[in-house]
């Protein structure tokens, strides 16, 4: 008996462990987070909604009724994947182009249960953390250290794409200050000539008007 | 038997102890809102918090983190970056709040990293009690700099993110000034102009 209860209990606890962050957002209320990222990189997003339930005042474990709508928008705007799941669902991509990518999550359900609270567990993994390690030394058959330095080999390739994107957006960032400088350079020697040219106009006009009325 | 379960069953209910939890969101923040995230953690887990507003107003966001017994543990009001680590007093569930309710017009984007308890280890590695050979020692060591370097890159892009995100403000604004300062100035030109010569006509005027 005792043996029993204590394999059944670490299992118990790893399934209620594996799951970290959540939210509450309403019915329909769309929520949307940002992910800037290299290209090529992978994100995993695993999440799991549940709904309120006013009679337990608690949240249902498992909703079959409602959706989930996933969308997620590349840096131009592109929609990557856009797509309703069940409540409870893992979604994988890859960036092809380095940005902003835009994650939008929102239930599909309107009417049925409007106006009611949902939880969402969320977990965004992105790049090297999105690789599931035992997963990899199983099917590879490798020994720890090999895995080991498989998880270097994969840090180091993480860093090195962040590293270009960010000489990317720093190449972005000098032209947006190059842009400011040019403007303010040439704003203010046109600025100049308006202002001599409009004194000059001011100066004419009023000598003739002050001529005709025979004032001077 | 029974010995064999029981120590499987401590080992697993330490490795699920010190479960790694580790999440970053960058998420939009509404004027006047407020964003709350839970967090299951038990207790004697260490945890930290880690949160910059990349863009937005002031780039300040009023932040709390609250215990299960509605305690505080860590607030701060107008913040633009910062981190806290605390120990979990008691398993429960912890929320995190960021607020904008002081702000009525600016919408600001907020980075923030939780991470609870230690790296979660790879499968496998650090099961075998046996001492650890050079190789896996300096592998250990490498990973842990590496880590620390993504650690820094994540906040070197964030910063990064900020100042860019700045300077397109900014080059926008001196756009729209230089355009309505142009405006303003043959405005004046002729208001100028007119009132002057207002002042010598012939005719009657209020300015006498």
């Amino acid at each position: 008996m005792f043996v029993k209860l204590a394999t059944i209990i670490p299992l118990l606890l790893i399934i209620d462990v594996s799951w970290g962050l959540y939210f509450h957002i309403a019915e329909g209320e769309r929520k949307c987070f940002i992910e800037e990222i290299p290209d090529d990189t992978t994100v995993l997003v695993n999440y799991k909604v549940e709904l309120y339930d006013p009679r337990s005042g608690g949240f249902m474990p498992s909703s079959p009724g409602i959706g989930m709508h996933v969308e997620v928008r590349e840096p131009n705007d592109r929609i990557l994947l856009s797509r309703v799941y069940s409540s409870e669902g893992m979604i994988s991509f890859t960036s092809t182009t380095p940005g902003e990518h835009v994650i939008c999550m929102y239930s599909n359900s309107t009417s049925w249960f409007s106006g009611s609270q949902l939880r969402v567990h969320l977990d965004i993994q992105v790049g090297e953390h999105a690789v599931d390690y035992a997963n990899v030394a199983q099917k590879d058959k490798l020994t720890e250290l090999q895995l080991r330095i498989r998880q270097l080999l994969d840090q180091v390739y993480q860093i090195t794409k962040e590293q270009s994107y960010q000489r990317h957006r720093e190449e972005r960032f000098r032209q947006t200050s190059e842009s400011t400088n040019q403007r303010v350079l040439w704003w203010s020697l046109l600025q100049t000539g308006v202002l001599m040219g409009i004194g000059y106009w001011q100066m004419r006009h009023l000598k003739s008007f002050f001529e005709a009325k025979k004032l001077v | 038997m029974f010995v064999k379960s029981l120590i499987f069953t401590v080992f697993i209910l330490l490795i699920d102890g010190i479960f790694s939890k580790s999440v970053e969101l960058t998420f939009e923040l509404p004027d006047s809102a407020e964003e709350c995230f839970y967090q299951d953690i038990e207790k004697d887990t260490s945890a930290s918090l880690e949160y910059q507003v990349i863009t937005g107003g002031q780039y300040d966001v009023d932040v709390k983190i609250e215990g299960p017994n509605k305690q505080i543990i860590y607030q701060q009001q107008k913040m633009q970056y910062d981190s806290h680590q605390f120990t979990a007093q008691y398993t429960g569930v912890y929320k995190v709040c960021f607020s904008n309710e002081f702000s009525t017009f600016s919408h600001k984007l907020v980075y923030m990293e939780l991470n609870v308890g230690p790296e979660t280890p790879l499968p496998g590695v650090g099961d075998h009690a046996t001492v650890l050979t050079q190789l896996e020692t300096s592998a250990e060591e490498i990973h842990s700099a590496l880590n620390r370097i993504i650690d820094h890159q994540t906040h070197h892009r964030l910063r990064e993110a900020q100042g860019r995100k700045r300077a397109e403000d900014l080059n926008e604004r001196v756009f729209w000034w230089s355009i309505g300062e142009t405006l303003a100035i043959f405005c004046v030109t002729f208001a100028q102009v007119m009132i002057l010569k207002n002042f010598f006509s012939d005719r009657p005027t209020i300015y006498k």
